[in-house]
């Protein structure tokens, strides 16, 4: 195996993984808001986690060159701090992160969904405050889901393309994944390195939505 | 002993409880057939229900009053709860679930419960390892750790074989004298209500029909 092959298979595995650690938090946030409470335009914050599902990802990946260039909402912000995402192996993390969103939600949702609130509400009678319930009682029984969650979302992470060609690039080194490399690589008439690549990512979803899968039958 | 002022209606689609107890009791047992109202009446002292009106205390305390809009929240009310399916935690082994409740203020000494409930052999066990009877002692080890002023307990008797019913009944009357924490039951067997209440209350289909000594107001077959 080649420095460079070595080199995207190791950068894309971090990259998924720091997009899954991104992704986490607001996403068994927003997995429990949906799945527990009753709020004022609950459907329209369904529909926008849900979007990047359904969506050609060139086009979240466009959304997101659009929100964060230097001339964007948000880039424009951040140009003010000195930081530049688009192009960017933090670029890279974004795009994954918002491509597995969706996939972590709608698990970590079921999971939610499947603890009933008699447990929560004897935790309740037993003097949890909402926040001992939710760390001890709620959270624990939809782990395994939230975990097959992650490992869903980790493994769309790694094979996302579309956002990420389009908001990160393809640049040797810097922001080329598994999945870039594999259109660069046959682009270019390199077959041979783009079969690797190929079979790497096979393999590494491949553990990836086996474990997800285990995962989400035991919860 | 406890004061028990409960007074209120609780609407459930198209079924009404009205419940109307005054009384000072050690052990209040909730004796009718089922869907009469004994566990939505359970459920609205410890806080779970909503009574559509009224008032409900509990030694002078007012947990619920629909005129003075007071409606504590279940965490700060002290009522203990053991419903009918028990519900201990599943992730947690006997031990932790035991000490889940960590209210300040008096508690009965986790030895005094591992001896009262007979909790010794269990305490490293899995839940899912656990007979009815077993599960029914921890869950009311686990409702009395957290200190409860009182404890309600949905058909105790009713996950336990006929042998075993007897040490529920046991640590039910240790509870209420040992422990001195009043109690309030629901149950359908006569004999139950018998042993160890001192206030019957008879409900049928939401309303109550009668009420006072258990000898006096119990079916007598």
């Amino acid at each position: 195996m080649s420095a460079e092959i070595r080199e995207i298979a190791i950068f894309t595995t971090f990259a998924a993984l720091g997009a899954t650690a991104l992704m986490l938090v607001p996403g068994v946030a927003v997995a429990w808001l949906l799945a527990r409470r009753q709020f004022p335009g609950k459907s329209v914050v369904e529909t926008i986690v849900y979007l990047p599902l359904v969506m050609p990802p060139v086009a979240t990946g466009l959304l997101l060159l659009w929100l964060f260039s230097r001339r964007g909402p948000i880039g424009s912000l951040l140009a003010r701090f000195g930081i530049d995402i688009v192009f960017t192996p933090a670029a890279v993390v974004m795009a994954m992160a918002v491509m597995g969103l969706p996939l972590l939600v709608r698990t970590a949702r079921a999971g939610f969904e499947q603890v009933t609130r008699r447990y929560e509400q004897i935790a309740e009678t037993l003097g949890a405050g909402p926040w001992r319930v939710f760390s001890t009682v709620t959270l624990p029984l939809a782990a395994r889901n939230i975990l097959a969650g992650a490992m869903l979302g980790f493994s769309r992470a790694l094979g996302e393309f579309g956002a990420t060609i389009v908001v990160a690039g393809s640049i040797p080194g810097r922001t080329r994944t598994l999945a870039v490399g594999i259109y660069s690589f046959t682009e270019t008439g390199q077959d041979q390195q783009a079969a690797v690549l190929l079979v790497i990512s096979i393999s590494i979803a491949f553990v990836a939505v086996l474990g997800s899968n285990r995962l989400a039958r035991e919860a | 002993m406890a004061a028990f002022d409960l007074d209120f209606t609780l609407r459930q689609g198209e079924f009404t409880l009205t419940f109307n107890v005054n009384v000072e009791a050690r052990a209040l047992a909730l004796f009718g057939p089922s869907g009469s109202g004994k566990t939505s009446a359970l459920e609205a002292v410890a806080g779970l229900r909503t009574p559509h009106h009224g008032r409900i205390g509990v030694n002078g305390h007012v947990l619920f009053d629909s005129e003075r809009h007071v409606n504590t929240p279940v965490r700060w009310r002290r009522i203990g709860y053991v419903p009918q399916d028990i519900l201990l935690f599943p992730h947690l082994n006997v031990r932790e679930n035991v000490t889940y409740g960590r209210r300040a203020g008096s508690r009965p000494h986790l030895g005094v419960l591992i001896e009262l409930l007979e909790l010794s052999t269990l305490m490293d066990r899995r839940v899912a390892s656990l007979s009815g009877g077993e599960r029914q002692r921890v869950a009311m080890a686990r409702a009395l750790y957290s200190g409860p002023d009182v404890l309600l307990l949905d058909e105790p008797l009713a996950a336990v074989d006929l042998p075993r019913r007897r040490r529920i009944v046991d640590a039910l009357i240790g509870i209420r004298d040992e422990l001195s924490v009043p109690l309030v039951y629901v149950t359908h067997l006569p004999e139950e209500a018998l042993t160890v209440a001192d206030w019957a209350v008879l409900i049928d289909n939401g309303r109550i029909g009668a009420s006072g000594r258990p000898r006096e107001v119990m079916p007598s077959d």
